[in-house]
């Protein structure tokens, strides 16, 4: 990319691994300085407003250098999976898009597609490119959210309002579609809760119109931003192999340089119908991770308008799949007919069976490879739920990533592997 | 996919569309550097424990007959029409692999073990399984042997007990009443 040509960076980012041994995860100060009374020892965390929720580090400090790095984690830990098991499928949907509280949609697609995927249940393409759209606009409200926040933190507070506005825009449309702001539990085994309400098009047709130009707006704040320049480029390195040892996805790998994308290298719902761009970029620093969200947020807005051209024109189509052992029957029926009004009360009091069986459904969330691991024994509810969050996995790379850099970098390095403790802690 | 050379491959299975390959406990380090080396599954994804005590317990109930005659739904039973499969030991640990090129290809393996029966860690392969194991260990409580840090993650340091197990109770902690010592 042109930008990051002129920046003058050398590549590759390091060579070798900077993964430390024997932890992965954890920073040790060199023994040789480890007595001596020039570190310090600094808490950060839990509570500090730029860990994006309740992270704990452990810093050891030379001077302002970080020579030392643990990070803590589980002080949000709710043990969504262990609730999940004790709800019926049904019910469980409602936890899923808790979990990651930024990427709502793609917890609940996840989820869904997983049960989809044991019942064998086809969906209406209607509810397919819906979910996709749906998904899309949460990436970029995940990534507005970053964004914001990023910016935030190395005091450019101007961003933060202006995120904050596209922001409002996408809960709005969440709010028209699905009644909520956020947490919609729009998705629906099988298909879609409610049909799309028709006045959803044309604001969603006008988000789409606004965004790019946001999106050159928020480039005219911080693109050519000085201190935004010099805080970012260079740090929090992060190479090719050392990415993909660490089990980094998402924007963080794409950043090492690796064109790696789950929607066109493994590709669900119709992703595989839609043209859009995978941005990669080589110098694995928090400017390139920043970058890349930015060009995310683009390429998001060209698939909603695809999404949109379709939809537009299947006005009437059906949203849910027709399987009545699975799917609520329609409300008008249960007045008169019996066997509807069974179907109704069996799914909503027991809830429906899925086959007995194990599945491990990936989709590609705005942090990464966000994974649903299920099993079922058959019953009503799911025997074990466990998501593979990226976030959790974006942690592990803190200690890579932080080496020899100033206690004041620490913030925006961390905040750039963009995590949600609540996906982290679950 | 030929996955015939991997070490201690003990089963592979396929359904729904994914492919599970058993594989001996006691060799799991050997059969996860072939799977990277030979296979080139470069990245873990993931590290799944599942504790499968009381696998088909509840029994079958529901409205369909059963073997035993016409089972009313128990509060609190699974539901089940069949007994599922039962499972070879207590708790299966599943290694989710992606091969990081064309073809997205994904691999599970799957490794039984008893309750307290350790496996050695993986960390020497893919370095992103330190807090994977570090997880199974806190939540399922399955001991990781050779780990380089195997502290608890998501709980406190002094919790006890392992909270994903089945038989954990779900009503949190015991509540002390006023007037009891």
């Amino acid at each position: 990319m042109a930008v990051a040509a002129q920046s003058g960076r050398a590549d590759p980012i390091y060579a070798g691994t900077r993964i430390p041994s024997p932890i992965p995860t954890q920073l040790d100060v060199d023994p040789a300085v480890r007595g001596t009374d020039d570190i310090l020892t600094v808490n950060f965390g839990p509570n500090h407003p730029s860990t994006h929720g309740v992270l704990r580090l452990v810093v050891d400090l030379d001077g302002e250098i970080v020579v030392g790095i643990a990070a803590k984690v589980g002080y949000v830990h709710t043990g969504f999976e262990k609730n999940m098991e004790q709800k019926s499928w049904w019910k469980a949907i409602t936890y899923a898009p808790r979990i990651d509280y930024l990427a709502y949609q793609a917890n609940e697609l996840v989820f869904v597609l997983a049960i989809e995927k044991l019942l064998g249940l086809e969906v209406p393409p209607k509810a397919t490119w819906m979910r996709m759209l749906l998904a899309e606009l949460n990436r970029i409200h995940s990534h507005l959210v970053w964004l914001g926040t990023a910016a935030l933190e190395l005091g450019a507070i101007s961003m933060f309002w202006y995120t904050f506005r596209e922001r409002e825009m996408v809960l709005d449309l969440s709010e028209l579609v699905a009644g909520y702001r956020m947490h919609t539990r729009y998705f629906q085994t099988g298909g879609l809760a409610e049909d799309i309400p028709a006045g959803f098009y044309p604001e969603c047709r006008k988000f789409v119109e606004w965004m790019p130009k946001a999106i050159a707006d928020y480039d005219g704040l911080l693109q050519k931003n000085e201190i935004w320049g010099e805080r970012t480029r260079g740090l929090g390195l992060l190479n090719r192999a050392d990415a993909i040892a660490l089990g980094q996805t998402g924007p963080v790998l794409r950043a090492s340089g690796v064109d790696w994308d789950l929607r066109r290298d493994d590709p669900y719902l119709f992703y595989d119908r839609v043209r859009f761009r995978v941005p990669v970029l080589p110098h694995g620093d928090t400017y390139d991770r920043y970058r890349v969200r930015i060009e995310e947020m683009r390429a998001s807005v060209e698939i909603v308008e695809q999404c949109l051209d379709r939809l537009e024109r299947m006005v009437g189509e059906p949203w849910i799949a027709d399987d009545r052992k699975v799917v609520l029957p329609p409300r008008e029926e249960l007045h008169t007919s019996m066997e509807s009004l069974i179907h109704h009360f069996k799914i909503v009091t027991e809830g429906y069976r899925v086959p007995e069986g194990e599945v491990y459904v990936a989709v590609e969330s705005p942090r990464g490879e966000l994974g649903c691991y299920v099993v079922s024994d058959g019953g009503t509810r799911p025997w074990r739920v466990k998501f593979r969050a990226p976030s959790f996995a974006a942690l592990e790379a803190t200690a890579t990533t932080v080496q020899g850099a100033y206690i004041a970098d620490l913030i925006a390095i961390v905040g750039s592997l963009d995590t949600v403790m609540g996906e982290v802690d679950r | 996919m030929a996955f015939e050379g991997v070490p201690g491959l003990v089963e592979t299975r396929e359904a729904f569309g994914e492919t599970t390959l058993v594989v001996d406990a006691a060799r799991i380090v050997e059969a996860c550097a072939y799977l990277r080396d030979e296979h080139g599954f470069d990245m873990l994804v993931d590290l799944a424990a599942t504790d499968y005590l009381g696998w088909g317990a509840p029994g079958v109930s529901g409205y369909i007959g059963t073997a035993a005659g016409r089972n009313l739904n128990r509060p609190m039973t699974q539901g089940l029409q069949a007994l599922p499969a039962p499972k070879p030991k207590r708790f299966a640990l599943n290694y989710h692999l992606l091969a990081i090129r064309q073809g997205a290809r994904r691999l599970r393996i799957t490794v039984w073990l008893d309750d307290a029966e350790p496996i050695a860690s993986v960390v020497s392969v893919w370095p992103a399984a330190d807090w994977f194991e570090r997880e199974a260990w806190d939540l399922m409580g399955i001991p990781i042997d050779g780990h380089p840090n195997l502290q608890r993650l998501i709980m406190d340091e002094d919790w006890e007990g392992h909270p994903l197990r089945k038989d954990y109770p779900l009503g949190g902690e015991p509540v002390r009443f006023s007037g009891q010592e």
